[in-house]
């Protein structure tokens, strides 16, 4: 098998090469369908590496053969090989969808140079997953953050522009303070692979370097995955970005980031480090606190929904991190859980909020009156979802919040617990909202015709809704794979 | 005292930094801003490029009776960082571009009382 053995730079490498191709396409149909192909065969190997990891274990791969501390090792293990299949799984998903709805949303003329874009960004979020390389993680992270601040300026309001200048600005700030973490840590150790790291790090742990270093570090991430209070720019980017961007982005890009926390913490710190000599468990666990509460309770006054639900996004990212900040097995495994079950709820309201955006062209509340029996699939879905992000049983969502409350309790924070519940409550009360404006008000008077959102639309959407039912269901695949992943980063037995 | 001196190079790091990190914060011009944002980062590229400075270390080529280099590869890696820091102000400025097309201002508080009335 001489392609398979280098399937873990092929992941990088054809989504990269196509980004250029697809700019010479010019014919934006197309430029879609190729993307989509690209898509789906870097889903495929993402299929292909998850297995390969589960049967024989972590996967390392030395780019042009130089040995690993050296060279740029590319090391996948349970926990990047499982981020690589959400963020490839997202992408695959919402490509057919954004066929229809790009078209709509973005000039004919520039909807080649729009799917560039986009498979920059898809290259850049898969390199930070995949790499073992504490700088190549640095430069794939600028690789998506550069593309996916031109892709949110696509957005037709003119606030599009200046939610993308502001992302530009703190999203440099993040990643800057990123690199001097990384340099600090270079200095003190003079590696840069990951696992390198890790070896030599303990020897010097005891230094203000590594300490600066580490804080610098957290507060560079924390920024880029929008932990309160550092989520300002991320409101205004997911509200005013064309629907395909916000749905893509929201449902990875953030999960991209929890996950470098957790390699940046657990792999190089180790948890002992960041947990005991820093104590970093009680700050990420009142972020978190507050991130839900304050989050839900905003969301639930927006009138815009896409600004609601991207407030909910804060919110959810406050549930991972809440699962991080245990430091114990099942906290982790709550927070990688959330991270897979989240991107397929909020993918999926994304989504179809962008069906109501196509019919309608607008995603205000007040516009959604009656809308449940005129859009009957796309808002069934809507409800779906948002029983999801409650946390009901037979979702996706309650098993999240099970094992949260299960770890809660474990570390002995009941009032943890009962506060994980109170905040499922905010969240059905914004959700609701938007099921009684649907539902049970008439129609506006002026009526347009409206139609339920084509198949192309449909078919997405409800494969996320259904995804996010057989996963609250049958849990043995996320639970199991979340489990590993997170006994691997603690370095226990599962 | 001799350690303050000693680490001139990290002094001069940090305050680059911090001018560059106000600016960023203070000013309410989206071109200054980015000025400002330049700064900071040039600022971690000095950083790195005085890490690898071995004292009494030479030139990093192979050469006859030199046994003591300086370090190359933060140099490399700072390369890499400033095309991505050229692309971050390419990047800005376009956007800021199309900010005063939108706009017709490039001050954040003017823009603000525009979007405002909605």
């Amino acid at each position: 098998m001489q392609l398979g053995q280098h399937l873990p730079i092929l992941q990088v490498v054809i989504p990269l090469l196509s980004a250029p191709l697809c700019l010479l396409l010019r014919n934006g149909r197309l430029a879609w369908m190729f993307t989509l192909a690209v898509s789906w065969l870097v889903l495929a190997g993402a299929v292909w590496l998850l297995l390969q990891v589960l049967a024989h274990g972590t996967v390392s791969y030395a780019l042009g053969t130089w040995p690993a501390p050296w060279g740029i090792e590319y090391h996948l293990d349970h926990v990047s090989a499982f981020v690589l299949l959400i963020v490839s799984g997202i992408s695959a998903v919402v490509l057919p969808f954004a066929g229809k709805s790009v078209a709509r949303e973005i000039p004919a003329d520039r909807v080649s140079l729009f799917y560039t874009l986009y498979l920059l960004c898809l290259t850049g979020l898969l390199g930070i997953v995949i790499t073992g390389d504490a700088f190549n993680l640095f430069v794939f992270l600028e690789i998506s953050a550069l593309s996916s601040y031109a892709l949110i300026s696509q957005g037709r309001d003119r606030r599009a522009l200046t939610a993308s200048y502001h992302y530009l600005i703190l999203g440099t700030i993040g990643a800057t303070f990123i690199l001097i973490g990384v340099g600090l840590l270079y200095m003190m150790t003079g590696t840069l692979n990951m696992q390198d790291l890790a070896a030599r790090l303990p020897a010097v742990t005891d230094t203000r370097t590594v300490r600066t270093a580490f804080a610098f570090l957290v507060v560079g991430i924390s920024l880029k995955l929008a932990l309160f209070p550092l989520h300002l720019w991320l409101p205004n980017a997911y509200t005013y970005a064309p629907s395909v961007v916000t749905a893509f982005l929201a449902a990875t890009a953030t999960k991209v980031g929890v996950y470098v926390l957790l390699r940046f913490v657990f792999t190089i710190f180790g948890a002992a480090f960041a947990f005991q000599a820093m104590s970093l468990g009680p700050i990420l666990l009142v972020l978190a606190l507050l991130a839900i509460f304050n989050a839900s309770t905003v969301a639930i006054f927006q009138d815009n929904l896409k600004r609601m639900l991207a407030y909910s996004s804060v919110a959810q990212i406050g549930y991972m991190v809440l699962g991080i900040s245990f430091a114990s097995l099942t906290g982790l495994t709550a927070g990688i859980l959330h991270l897979f079950n989240h991107a397929l709820m909020k993918g999926a309201l994304f989504l179809a909020l962008g069906a109501v955006f196509y019919q309608l062209g607008t995603v205000q509340l007040t516009q959604l009156r009656g809308l449940g029996r005129r859009m009957p699939w796309t808002m069934a879905a809507i409800v779906i979802g948002g029983l999801s992000l409650v946390g009901v049983p037979l979702t996706v969502g309650f098993i999240s919040k099970w094992y949260l409350i299960l770890a809660a309790l474990e570390s002995g924070w009941w009032p943890v617990a009962v506060l994980v519940l109170l905040g499922s409550l905010l969240a059905m009360v914004y959700i609701g909202r938007l099921v009684e404006t649907a539902y049970f008000h008439a129609p506006p008077e002026d009526d347009r015709e409206v139609r339920e959102a084509p198949l192309s639309m449909l078919l997405p959407i409800w494969t996320l809704i259904l995804a996010n039912l057989y996963f609250g269901i049958d849990t043995s695949l996320t639970v199991g794979v979340a489990r590993q992943a997170a006994a691997l980063l603690l370095g226990v037995s599962p | 005292m001799a350690t303050v001196l000693g680490l001139y190079n990290y002094w001069i790091a940090i305050f680059l930094m911090m001018t560059g990190f106000y600016v960023v914060i203070a000013h309410g011009n989206l071109v200054k801003k980015i000025v400002g944002l330049n700064i900071f980062q040039v600022a971690v590229f000095i950083l790195y490029i005085s890490m690898g400075k071995v004292r009494g270390g030479s030139a990093p080529i192979l050469a006859e009776g030199v046994t003591s280099y300086s370090n190359p590869l933060p140099h490399v890696l700072i390369l890499t960082a400033i095309v991505v820091g050229v692309a971050t102000t390419a990047l800005g400025l376009a956007l800021v571009i199309r900010i005063n097309e939108a706009y017709g201002t490039v001050e954040e508080d003017d823009i603000h009382s525009q979007d405002e009335p909605e």
